[in-house]
């Protein structure tokens, strides 16, 4: 595949070889010069050479390739848009001469083009160390998108895989073997992993950290031989006598730069190889350039696509007579692998002289951090981060910008206790202080882009590129946008939606002390347009909140989401499950035997859930008031499963039947739930009672739980499980039941009228000005004096629950709504299912396509009859 | 069949919910229509039953919603808005459901369905 655009004589020919992220890079620099001076009378003329069959692709999140990113999704960018801009490209179109003279190139399809500048832009090559027998089937290495796809291929018929070289690299190959399912095993040469970037504290517990995901560990080993194995396709045979047998191998040890061709045509390279370049990225032959891994400047190779970038854009600058310079390049760098974060700064190894190092090592949280600091103690020049790395942006910033050290510097890398860290706020960092280093955007690009006109973090990004990257500054990128706006006045806006220029809270109050009782109402006296998914089921969520009047009544139908409307949960084949409150988990064998004759009758699958309730599946909306009409006639009701309101009050067995137990937690649950059944909130709620400090019911990780003690009870607030798992805080200890249930309604009401839509308990209180101590303030010394407010507000709520299901299907109107279709009593033919584990699931599509075909045949055999 | 511009009544206004959506049955095919009220006036829409992107029929149970000026309805499974006049998803560029005419004679519902 290629393109052509005939230079015209007076043109600049760039001749780019190579099309990885730095010389993809470098073109756009041009691209970026031309759209300033208008392409059509462009003095350049581009060619790009690549020797891949594909244009530059993201090569730093190689390894996402493995969780479903598609060789699309890593593009950097596409034909159309180098056509567009009249890049001429050429792919598989390796470069196999260079005729310094006559100024020319040829490909390996033989092809000539003349340049007046040249760029090598080739990258590296992974080093296969010389072993016997490393170029057999099955021994790869991970550097394409080629790479990837032969290591999947070869991952199919293997069970065991064994990386080579436990470095950077290294360690993410490991975890594309692990994701493809292979027992996966690190062999390292040096005594720890990551010997590079770490040092031998770090080292050791980065290492217990990855065994502990399952993958093997084995340091200071020199394979020498690989063999055919006894069990598996391949033995490796090591130095000391040992051996390891494997599948598959993956060498990963290391890159090296890739100059062939300087090598063939007489351009200077180093000793141990890369193309030497000055300070403006030339080589030593006029016209030619070298950029990224495959440049060695001042003795190094740079293996990070930062300094690759600033390459890249010295030289663009270089040829379009400016003068950049390049001046070597910060290393640091911070990365996730396997889940575990590390980070290393500068001179992570303290070999400066004079150096001094501070350590933290946490063996119980599997934490450890260093910071390496000058012999005047004034400043930070490396540092180690394993298993945290929260500080890498404040201490990246002072060793970056050479910001004096605080007076007990051990403090940027020590837990909190009780203060706050001394943190180095957006403020404090000088407009020359590097934000982005993938893109080269420092604080005062970003003053000037705001200056500009930019008036959003989204707009920075778009402007200044910053961010888009690796994306590791994103959180200070932030920090400091936030910063600059709230200096400029800039409100940053809180509005629900196109429709309300309100906050929920604001939302709330609107509707509070204007009475309002409908969605008519508060759309015209405070919105605009006809409402939308977002602001309509928040506000039915707070007139619920306020008036807890029957979700179906006329004037709310329309504003539920899908739940809501059909008071069921929606699956994906757009079947509902089904799940009565079962308050506390207790239930009697006569209910239980309801369940299943429900399940029976109507072939429902049937699943316990986390919150011990029985939920029902595959019911069709038609099938939905027959159904809740058996589990109401045997004394069930709705357990609301479908609405942001109280799930369950989980509960252990408690005293009176456990040895252990000190109070009745089954029964303080049942009654705690049939309190707060049917409160409406802005996101789900969920409680447990545990009887005893055992904690069997889980109440430490729900928004509200409840420990019993010998005295009475211990109430914790504000935790969660699900994405982003929060242990609930200790609230308030030893409470008789009053006193416990009187802090509850204050802090759920408090919640209900003061959180955003969709925020949890723990997001909201995190958000709150203060916290938990304010939190304590408000609730229980009643510092906004809202208390008995709150209170009472909670109990016309409480006085005011109904079954909404019992409502709904007596009442004539709301049970129209459960039909499929109005004119027809049909079922809809989509819903198929089919038999696994003796239960019906969904059909898949496929599934389905065959079922259809069956259908057709026997209709037609019928009609041939 | 060869006439393709004949109406066909599918249900009474009665039976439409208003600022939602309810579902029609048409010769195998399943149309959701709608009953939206927008500044006093009130506009009946037909589309597609089927959600392309969740695969399934639930379009009539979703949620009506207003982009700026257009009006459209946002799918319940994964929240991707359909204009009710065009059928253009707004979340997605190359995903378009079929939009069929509809009208009001004397409280009937009709719609226009090619045979």
């Amino acid at each position: 595949m290629s393109t052509s655009a005939q230079a015209t004589n007076s043109q600049l020919r760039i001749v780019v070889v190579g099309n990885g992220m730095v010389g993809h890079h470098f073109v756009d620099q041009l691209i970026e010069h031309n759209t300033s001076v208008g392409a059509d009378n462009s003095a350049l003329h581009i060619s790009v050479l690549s020797a891949e069959p594909r244009l530059a692709y993201d090569r730093v999140h190689l390894s996402e390739f493995f969780s479903g990113k598609s060789a699309d999704e890593l593009a950097l960018t596409t034909p159309e848009y180098y056509q567009q801009h009249k890049i001429d490209y050429k792919l598989n179109a390796a470069v196999t001469h260079i005729d310094k003279v006559a100024k020319t190139v040829t490909t390996v399809q033989g092809e000539v083009l003349s340049y007046n500048k040249l760029i090598l832009a080739t990258g590296s090559y992974p080093f296969v160390p010389p072993i016997p027998g490393n170029d057999q089937p099955h021994c790869l290495v991970y550097r394409t998108i080629e790479d990837l796809e032969a290591i999947s291929a070869s991952s199919k018929v293997s069970k065991i895989g064994v990386v080579v070289g436990g470095g950077l690299l290294g360690l993410e190959a490991a975890n594309a073997l692990k994701e493809a399912g292979l027992e996966t095993h690190v062999v390292e040469f040096a005594p720890q992993l990551m010997a590079v970037q770490v040092d031998g504290g770090g080292g050791r517990l980065l290492r217990s950290k990855i065994e502990a995901l399952g993958v093997k560990v084995h340091t200071q080993k020199a394979t020498q031989t690989i063999e055919a194995g006894d069990v598996c396709r391949y033995k490796m045979c090591f130095a000391d006598g040992s051996f390891l047998e494997t599948d598959m191998i993956l060498f990963s040890a290391g890159i090296r730069p890739q100059d062939k061709l300087a090598r063939e045509f007489d351009i200077a390279i180093g000793e141990r190889g890369g193309i030497v370049v000055d300070n403006h990225c030339q080589t030593n032959i006029d016209d030619i350039y070298a950029i990224g891994e495959c440049a060695l400047w001042n003795n190094f190779i740079f293996g990070l696509v930062a300094p690759g970038y600033t390459m890249a854009r010295v030289a663009a600058a270089h040829i379009l007579g400016g003068d950049q310079t390049f001046l070597g390049a910060d290393m640091s760098t911070k990365l996730k692998l396997m889940g575990v974060e590390v980070g290393s700064i500068g001179d992570a190894h303290a070999k400066t002289a004079g150096a001094l190092c501070y350590t933290y090592e946490n063996q119980a949280s599997a934490v450890y951090k260093k910071m390496v600091v000058d012999s005047s103690k004034k400043k930070l020049i490396g540092a180690v981060l394993v298993g945290d790395t929260s500080d890498y942006d404040t201490l990246l910033q002072y060793a970056l910008n050479g910001i004096d050290l605080p007076e007990h510097p051990e403090a940027l890398i020590l837990p909190a206790s009780g203060g706050a860290k001394p943190g180095l706020g957006a403020d404090a960092l000088p407009a020359t202080a590097t934000i982005c280093s993938c893109h080269n955007v420092s604080k005062g690009d970003i003053i000037a882009a705001f200056d500009g006109g930019a008036c959003s973090l989204s707009d920075i990004k778009s402007c200044t590129k910053a961010s888009s990257g690796c994306g590791g500054c994103s959180a200070l990128l932030k920090s400091v946008c936030d910063a600059e706006l709230s200096k400029r006045g800039v409100e940053v806006k809180k509005d629900i939606c196109e429709h309300f220029a309100y906050s929920r809270q604001e939302l709330f109050h609107l509707v509070k002390v204007g009475k309002l009782q409908t969605f008519d109402e508060l759309l015209t006296k405070h919105g605009k347009g006809l409402g939308c998914e977002v602001c309509k089921p928040a506000a039915a969520n707070i007139l619920a909140s306020v008036w807890n009047e029957f979700i179906l009544k006329p004037d709310h139908v329309s504003l539920q989401d899908t739940n809501d409307t059909y008071l069921g949960n929606m699956q994906k084949d757009g079947t509902y499950s089904i799940i009565p409150r079962i308050a506390g988990g207790e239930i009697t064998p006569d209910k239980l035997i309801v369940l299943g004759q429900v399940g029976k009758k109507y072939n429902l699958y049937t699943k316990i859930t986390g919150g011990q309730r029985i939920d029902l599946f595959g019911a069709r909306v038609d099938q939905l008031p027959e159904i809740w009409k058996i589990l109401i006639d045997a004394g069930f009701e709705t357990g609301h499963a479908y609405a942001k309101s109280l799930r369950t009050v989980k509960s252990c067995v408690g005293s009176t039947w456990c040895r252990y137990g000190v109070q009745d937690s089954v029964g303080q649950a049942i009654e705690l739930e049939n309190r707060y059944k049917g409160l409406r909130s802005p996101h789900k709620l969920k409680f447990a009672v545990s009887g005893c400090t055992r904690e069997c019911a889980e109440a430490q990780s729900k928004d509200i739980g409840i420990i019993a003690t010998e005295n009475g009870w211990n109430l914790y607030v504000c935790g969660n499980g699900g994405m982003k798992p929060r242990h609930a805080d200790l609230f308030a200890t030893d409470l008789d039941t009053e006193t416990l249930v009187k802090y509850i309604d204050r802090v759920l009401m408090f919640y209900v009228r003061t959180a955003d839509r969709l925020q949890r308990t723990s997001v909201w209180m995190e958000n709150l000005e203060g916290g938990l101590e304010y939190l304590k303030q408000v609730v229980i010394e009643d510092s906004l004096g809202l208390g008995a407010e709150l209170e009472s507000q909670m109990q016309v709520v409480v006085d005011a629950y109904q079954c909404e299901w019992k409502t709904a299907i007596e009442n004539e109107e709301s049970r129209k709504r459960f039909r499929q279709f109005v004119n027809s009593d049909k079922a809809d033919t989509n819903i198929v299912f089919v038999e696994e584990r003796q239960q019906i699931r969904p059909a898949t599509p496929e599934e389905k396509a065959s079922f259809t075909q069956q259908q057709q045949a026997k209709r037609i055999a019928v009609e041939l009859v | 069949m060869t006439n393709s511009t004949n109406w066909i009544t599918v249900c009474q206004e009665s039976d439409l919910v208003a600022n939602s959506g309810v579902c029609a049955l048409i010769n195998e095919q399943q149309i959701a229509l709608f009953k939206v009220k927008n500044a006093g006036q009130e506009q009946l829409f037909a589309i597609s039953n089927w959600d392309p992107i969740g695969e399934a029929n639930v379009l009539y149970r979703g949620l009506l919603c207003s982009v700026g000026d257009t009006v459209a309805v946002a799918s319940p499974l994964y929240k991707q808005r359909f204009c009710l006049s065009s059928g253009t998803c707004l979340d997605s560029d190359d995903v378009t459901i079929k939009v069929y005419p509809i009208r009001l004679e004397n409280q009937a519902v009709q719609l226009q369905v090619s045979q």
